[in-house]
């Protein structure tokens, strides 16, 4: 199986970066050759293996319901690239 | 004798008894820096007034008599990927350029705890990204060895600050190897401990199932002494262990009698330079020296290794790296379009190509119609990668081969080509894929380059790795050879 270019540019899509021509006909040739690489995985029968999600023996870890303090407002509009009343401030989505 | 050769448990007996200061000890290590970090750029910020003020703090409070911590007055590096509060913590990305954290790891609270003193963020391969830590996009870290070669990647930054005696020890992260590689280029202690042993809570994720924090130091006791302090159950991590937390100094005795070593022929075959091999063999003769025995094995999925941890690691690092929108914090690249060019924008200045490459990777192994084929395949490849090593375990107590199968390369010469760089980590990655603790220790000098020795172990038994690679320093020099600087 092998990518295209117009596979790298929905996969950009997807991803949310933009990408130059130049970026675009660099990342398939490098995806190809990475993904011919993962082919090799093809080799191993896999059918009866159960994946690893993690390598330790814990789930479902949750903390007791306590009500604490969080971030305080300025804190965490902090490092906000820009805000406006408390708000992070975006570009307008609606007209 | 510089300070820099005394071990850690020595200084801190040195300060407790007044023969140097915590000022003195951050002076020593400000100025070395100042002398030799303009060649190797291990730092990418300098907290000066911040450690000093610390010191000053920490004179005042042995003078007052109060309780001192495991880590006093000693000054440290931090990789830039572990957040400090108010110290800027970039991942060496231009996205994170002026990020200033709000809150510490909890990591860096345990040093803070135990009474260290931040010298300053180190640098490394953008976001963790890579092998080498030519991805750092604020500039290269140079190999305190040769200029021309690489530190190893990605705490190519925390490695080569301790390799040239700039910081007492440091900090690093490693993923696919990024801690036991770079100490391997470089000559120095790098342990990898189990996954879940320290915490990642504030650790900026890369690929959540495989980071791990953990001690880059000169030798295998300042090791012990910093796992020490940051090994530990944390509720703010729900991937962290809930485990007894051993005396690891008091692992180390220097007795291997008896002791099981299993060497994977994967491990010193094809593609292991003569160099390293012959080095790793004169390593296992030394512990059978003292008593161990060693037993070549297979593990017979390694060369599956590489394959499964590139499309697991970029899958969690698209997943993870998706919060850098450009909104709530971060480089922002606004040219007046909709919400969605601000994303597009920020997103494609801020990351450098290393990133990008990663991010495509694993969105297309995530994406519908591919999960099975690439995703899933990897996660069950994972599994018999684990289980090659738990039928090992059965048998033997250790096992050891080099970290890498060369010593550091030349600077830009694998960087046109992913897929090599990517096998320079054949020999770590399988090791964080299983989870397990490992460390790096120095084992020789190959053409006056450093070669490291990995030891890994079963899952929490850090002090078994210890003790091997205690053992072995204790009857060796390799320890104590530095760069000429």
């Amino acid at each position: 199986m092998s990518i295209t270019v117009k596979d790298v540019q929905h996969v950009a899509k997807l991803a949310r970066l933009q990408l130059s021509p130049e970026e675009e006909a660099t990342f398939t040739e490098q995806m190809n050759a990475i993904l011919q690489y993962a082919e090799k995985l093809n080799e191993l029968d896999t059918e009866n293996v159960k994946p690893t999600t993690h390598v330790l023996q814990v789930s479902n870890v949750m903390r007791d319901d306590v009500i604490k303090e969080s971030l305080s407002q300025d804190e965490v509009l902090l490092n906000a690239p820009d805000h406006e009343e408390g708000h992070f401030k975006v570009p307008a989505v609606l007209e | 004798m510089s300070l820099f050769e005394y071990r850690l448990p020595e200084l801190h007996n040195m300060l407790h008894n007044k023969e140097v200061s915590v000022s003195e000890l951050t002076e020593e290590s400000l100025s070395v820096i100042a002398r030799r970090d303009g060649d190797i750029h291990a730092f990418l910020t300098l907290n000066e007034e911040g450690a000093r003020a610390t010191a000053r703090s920490l004179d005042d409070k042995l003078a007052s008599g109060e309780s001192r911590g495991l880590l006093f007055g000693l000054p440290a590096g931090i990789k830039d990927n572990i957040v400090t509060k108010g110290l800027r913590t970039t991942c060496a990305s231009q996205f994170l350029t002026n990020f200033r954290p709000i809150y510490d790891a909890t990591v860096t609270a345990m040093l803070r705890q135990a009474d260290a003193v931040t010298i300053g963020k180190l640098n490394m391969d953008e976001f963790a990204m890579g092998g080498s830590n030519e991805n750092s996009s604020f500039g290269v870290v140079r190999n305190p060895w040769d200029l021309e070669r690489v530190p190893g990647g990605s705490s190519g930054g925390s490695a080569a600050s301790v390799a040239a005696g700039e910081v007492f020890f440091a900090l690093g992260s490693d993923t696919g190897g990024s801690i036991r590689q770079p100490a391997s280029y470089c000559g120095v202690v790098g342990f990898k401990p189990t996954y879940g042993l320290v915490s990642r809570y504030g650790l900026v994720a890369f690929a959540s199932s495989l980071d791990q924090i953990g001690p880059v130091t000169r030798n295998v006791e300042d090791s012990a002494y910093v796992l020490q302090a940051i090994a530990g159950y944390d509720p703010k991590d729900s991937t962290s262990a809930k485990v007894d937390i051993p005396d690891y100094l008091s692992a180390l005795t220097g007795d291997i009698t008896g002791l099981r070593i299993a060497v994977p022929k994967e491990y010193i075959g094809e593609g292991v330079d003569a160099s390293v091999r012959e080095s790793v063999l004169a390593a296992l003769k030394v512990l059978e020296g003292l008593g161990a025995v060693w037993e070549e094995v297979s593990l017979p999925h390694t060369e599956y290794a590489v394959a499964a941890y590139y499309l697991l690691s970029s899958s969690e690092a698209s997943s993870n790296l998706a919060r850098f929108d450009g909104v709530r914090y971060g480089a922002r690249v606004d040219e007046g379009g909709g919400l969605l060019e601000l994303y597009l924008n920020s997103r494609s200045r801020g990351f450098g190509p290393e990133v990008k490459r990663r991010i495509m990777l694993g969105t297309y192994a995530l994406s519908s119609g591919y999960y099975d084929a690439y995703y899933l395949k990897a996660q069950k490849v994972r599994t018999l990668i684990k289980q090659d090593f738990d039928e090992v375990f059965k048998k033997y107590d250790v096992v050891i081969g080099p970290t890498a199968p060369t010593t550091a390369f030349k600077l830009g010469s694998q960087t046109e080509d992913p897929l090599t760089m990517y096998l320079n980590d054949i020999l770590t990655i399988p090791v964080s894929l299983a989870g397990i603790p490992a460390v790096s220790i120095p084992c020789g000098l190959a053409d006056g380059l450093p070669v490291g020795l990995q030891i890994i172990g079963r899952e929490f038994d850090e002090t078994t790795v210890l003790r091997v690679a205690h053992a072995f320093e204790q009857n060796t020099e390799h320890h104590k050879q530095r760069p000429q600087l």
